[in-house]
């Protein structure tokens, strides 16, 4: 702690500062044309999905707001994990490249609070997307008279943003390595097609082409938190992975009760070890 | 004060500063002056910490690496050129500043009229043109009221009405007693900013002394443009050939290279061959 002409200067790091640099990010995210474009693209066709799958509410199968939610996990899957790369990517070396981080930093802030003020801050950008995304879904269930099965699309709602919350601690490594908004966009969009399209594609081929064990096939699996996302959504409104074949059944059996704990833990674990990771890069030698 | 000893930094095998030393004392004003690459703009991102280095810095006592957060605190930075923020509204962008430094709002307020923002705090920073962005700059780096300012070129994207004004200001806070540390290339400018100059080069000193001093140190020559009348143009150019400087003719007079300490002697010169000047310009 450090006396300097008329204040008290601590090198810890202090949540005022942390929360100063959060509601400047939130602020400038939410005036952002990009950030409307995101949000407009997932409400709009949450919406759509929401028309289509309601009508057959009533004809057979999950009902509900279990059809909404359902109906919502492939969008979910595709764009809440490329607008929160995107976004993490850019938040570092967007602003390294025009200077701003540098101005940002010679104020008396360390570099702790400037990293979780501008992860708590694209936090609750990603927070705001996706609530307007399940809020406007919801609204138009609920206008449709369904009121069933409300707490798991709650539940699947915030298994999304955890999802958002780890894609946007990886797009914060990628940011921390990159330096160059453009390369860091790209390395993201990269990271992207690997976990909502190649990576499965890939386990599925390597599975077929080696025999895989099953056992392998689904840990392997359950190491693409897109995929750890599904599975959990599917157990909240399927109350089971019947659908997902052996691979299913074999999660069913060895895991039992503690599945759904078990994906919320890998879940928890792409939410923090990324994010960790890019700390301890952005707070080392790393120049700005 | 300010004491650097032994600073190095390199990006992998490119040493951009190379061993730098300098004491800076409370209330001194000094330049780091030499050409782009030189390493100045990195010895004051060094002294800011924001980018990792060998050497020791300490800022009254705190060591800048240890004490990065209480170093700063006793900095106001200005930028080369304030290039991002873009979509923020001035005043809004002062008040993060402000907030980030614990200062409270009367001082943005303050700070506003005292650079002359007031009719431009509503404006989006893009709006901004570039002398006023550069004011702008320094009402965040003078809102705390620093002892030390660190100012990157801050002439260098100005016009002449605004880099005049600047110049002003900052002679203004010299004499306030802040302790002024300005990187330029430009030696008209150090010699009107500054006490002392540190000449660099590809990331080592060169020299040190007094801005007067500098161009003849460095042995920098000048060109200095006479206007004359088209008739007399060709008589001058004889007359400083023969008087041993380097002259050429052009379409309004004559230029001729001097050095720093020859202008005097090439207009008395053409003076006393009776050549009228009608004016004159240096060229650097």
């Amino acid at each position: 702690m450090t006396m300097t002409a008329d204040r008290v200067i601590t090198e810890r790091p202090e949540m005022t500062t942390i929360l100063r640099v959060a509601r400047k990010e939130l602020r400038s995210s939410v005036t952002s044309r990009w950030f409307w474009m995101w949000v407009l693209a997932f409400v709009g066709l949450a919406l759509i999905l929401v028309l289509v799958a309601l009508p057959s509410t009533r004809i057979g199968g999950q009902a509900g707001f279990g059809r909404t939610a359902a109906s919502l996990v492939t969008l979910v899957q595709i764009i809440v994990p490329l607008m929160a790369l995107t976004l993490g990517a850019l938040s570092i070396a967007a602003q390294r490249e025009t200077g701003a981080l540098r101005f940002l930093m010679s104020h008396p802030i360390s570099r702790t609070e400037a990293f979780w003020g501008l992860y708590l801050g694209n936090s609750a950008v990603l927070a705001v997307a996706t609530t307007a995304g399940f809020g406007a879904a919801g609204v138009l269930t609920i206008s449709r008279g369904v009121t069933d099965g409300t707490a798991t699309f709650a539940w699947i709602a915030f298994a999304s943003w955890l999802l958002a919350m780890a894609m946007l601690g990886i797009g914060m490594l990628i940011s921390t390595f990159a330096k160059r908004s453009s390369a860091a966009l790209g390395v993201a969009v990269f990271v992207w097609l690997i976990l909502v399209f190649i990576g499965d594609l890939g386990v599925m081929g390597t599975a077929a082409a080696t025999n895989m064990p099953v056992s392998v096939l689904f840990f392997t699996a359950l190491a693409n938190p897109v995929e750890a996302f599904r599975l959990l959504a599917l157990t909240a409104f399927a109350g089971s992975l019947d659908a997902l074949g052996p691979a299913g059944v074999y999660a069913v059996d060895t895991l039992g009760d503690n599945l759904d704990l078990s994906l919320l833990i890998v879940l928890l674990l792409w939410l923090a070890l990324p994010v960790l990771a890019a700390w301890q890069r952005f707070r080392g030698k790393a120049d700005l | 004060m300010i004491e650097v000893s032994g600073l190095t930094k390199a990006y992998g095998d490119l040493v951009v500063v190379d061993d730098f030393d300098v004491t800076i004392e409370q209330g001194d004003s000094v330049a780091l002056w030499g050409p782009n690459g030189a390493g100045k703009t990195t010895v004051i991102r060094c002294l800011l910490g924001l980018v990792s280095y060998d050497g020791t810095i300490t800022v009254n006592g705190m060591d800048a690496k240890d004490d990065g957060k209480a170093v700063r605190s006793l900095i106001g930075y200005v930028p080369q050129e304030l290039s991002f923020y873009d979509d923020m509204v001035v005043i809004d962008l002062l008040d993060y500043s402000a907030s980030l430094r614990g200062i409270a709002p009367e001082r943005v307020d303050e700070v506003v009229e005292m650079i002359g923002l007031e009719d431009h705090q509503q404006k989006l920073v893009r709006e901004l043109s570039g002398g006023l962005k550069q004011r702008l700059g320094l009402a965040t780096a003078l809102a705390p009221d620093p002892p030390i300012l660190l100012l990157d070129e801050p002439t260098s994207n100005l016009d002449a009405g605004a880099r005049e004004s600047t110049i002003r200001l900052l002679d203004d806070l010299k004499h306030q007693g802040r302790t002024l540390v300005v990187t330029s290339h430009h030696l008209e400018e150090v010699g009107m900013l500054v006490d002392r100059v540190i000449a660099m080069e590809a990331g080592v000193v060169v020299t040190e002394c007094a801005p007067h001093d500098l161009a003849e140190r460095l042995g920098i020559s000048a060109w200095l443009h006479l206007i004359t009348s088209k008739d007399q143009a060709a008589q001058a150019q004889t007359v400083l050939t023969e008087a041993g400087f380097s002259a050429r003719m052009n379409s309004q007079g004559v230029l001729v290279e001097v050095s720093a300490q020859q202008k005097g002697m090439a207009v008395t010169a053409l003076a006393e061959a009776g050549i009228e000047i009608e004016d004159l310009e240096v060229w650097r």
